[in-house]
């Protein structure tokens, strides 16, 4: 069942050139959309005259090697292991749907230009159920226990507001994927496109294209930490440094020469009081 | 000056939310990010800005009286039990960096354990005294401590 090509069953249906020019079409949408978004909350004006800002107040030169190796870092870090997350459940479940949905979305990507009229190696069609899979796992999971609304303010799983446009349709598209691939029916494969449709046609209002502008924040962030400018915020120095002593002799004094590690203070109990 | 939300930091996780004392920092139904909901109550105490992980929230300056872009920001960083402040000023010419210890103890490791205390004695109910006051201000080591006992004396006037 999982090394069945579902696009080439499909080709019996509609024809090839129909399913590649709605794959042109989606990414069209994406591209527009993204495009749209970013104009409408002027998010790159915001971007660049904060870059700006942080350039004055730099206090030293990054050079482009340096760059080369934050951007090095922000990939590996922020984007390929979502970094970024504070709370280790919300991160696994974000790298669960994010492979899922890179595979997903690749895999049907080559299914459909490639081996929609021939058949097409096993691994493909293995790699988009797993992709979907995957999508499917940690999504349910965060929609049914991990997002805000349920886990801290209490709210039923089935109250349902804006924001949660993009996690909805992503995983009605996922679903209605696996649906239609395990039973081959037409009505799960019309679900599908509908829910493919609002996930990519609604990018201006969902959140979608924060897989374009979450990476730029990550690198700028490591950035602004490596010219010195921080974003205003303080450095948190390395408290073992005698140089640290003698200008904060405070420290010594009521920490110690080596202090330990104290803990996760806050941190310990996740937020669930609101 | 009212706290306000960086979106591009703010992950939404809600440690603002749970220890802003007004209850007006609160997740937007829209983006699921924080938000301050009514900036005229914000008393400006800083708890969000120090209790969120990802540093996104900052405070405003009204622009009547810092409008040339001061800054006040502050990191707390709980394992290494310190607070760091940066100020920096209007004119750009002051940039303070500051840094002081806010536990001495791992976290949660010196809570008092009142209730494991000796009950209070007869004598100890019908006297004046809160309970374990003795102790606190040391009558238990030699009876109160006095200016007098301790070598000082009041002088008129202010005094640093």
């Amino acid at each position: 069942m999982f090394t069945t090509n579902p696009f080439f069953e499909l080709s019996g249906l509609i024809s090839p050139l129909a399913m590649q020019v709605y794959v042109i079409a989606m990414v069209i949408l994406v591209a527009g959309g993204t495009l749209l978004d970013t104009l409408h909350k002027k998010s790159a004006r915001y971007f660049f005259e904060n870059t700006e800002k942080q350039k004055k107040s730099a206090s030293r030169q990054v050079s482009g090697g340096e760059k080369v190796a934050i951007a090095v870092k922000t990939l590996a870090v922020d984007v390929l292991a979502s970094g970024e997350f504070c709370n280790q459940r919300r991160r696994v479940a974000h790298l669960l749907g994010m492979y899922g949905f890179v595979l997903f979305v690749v895999t049907t990507a080559i299914l459909i230009f490639g081996y929609a009229e021939s058949a097409a190696p096993a691994i493909l069609p293995v790699l988009w159920h797993v992709g979907a899979l995957l999508v499917c796992i940690g999504g349910y999971w965060f929609w049914f226990a991990i997002r805000v609304d349920v886990s801290a303010e209490g709210h039923p799983w089935y109250r349902v507001m804006r924001a949660d446009l993009f996690i909805l349709s992503l995983l009605a598209t996922a679903t209605f994927a696996l649906l239609w691939s395990v039973f081959a029916a037409t009505f799960f494969f019309v679900l599908f496109i509908a829910a493919a449709t609002v996930l990519f046609g609604t990018v201006l209002w969902s959140k979608f294209a924060h897989m374009f502008f979450k990476p730029a924040a990550a690198f700028h962030k490591r950035v602004t930490k490596a010219d010195g400018s921080r974003e205003n915020l303080p450095e948190v120095p390395d408290l073992t440094d005698p140089a640290v002593h003698a200008r904060y002799p405070d420290i010594p004094e009521y920490l110690g020469i080596n202090p330990p590690n104290m803990g996760l203070g806050i941190k310990r109990e996740a937020p669930s009081h609101y | 000056m009212p706290t306000f939300v960086y979106m591009t930091r703010c992950d939404g996780c809600g440690h603002c939310v749970d220890i802003c004392p007004s209850d007006i920092m609160h997740i937007d139904p829209t983006t699921r990010r924080a938000y301050n909901i009514e900036p005229n109550m914000c008393w400006e105490c800083y708890s969000c800005v120090k209790a969120c992980p990802q540093n996104a929230i900052d405070v405003r300056g009204y622009a009547d009286f810092a409008p040339l872009g001061h800054s006040v920001r502050v990191i707390r960083d709980e394992e290494k039990g310190v607070i760091a402040w940066r100020i920096k000023s209007r004119n750009g010419e002051t940039d303070l960096n500051l840094l002081a210890p806010i536990t001495t103890k791992p976290w949660g490791t010196a809570i008092p354990r009142v209730k494991d205390a000796a009950g209070p004695t007869q004598e100890q109910r019908d006297s004046q005294l809160l309970f374990n006051e003795p102790k606190y201000i040391r009558m238990d080591d030699g009876d109160i401590h006095t200016l007098e006992s301790a070598g000082l004396k009041m002088k008129a006037g202010v005094y640093y």
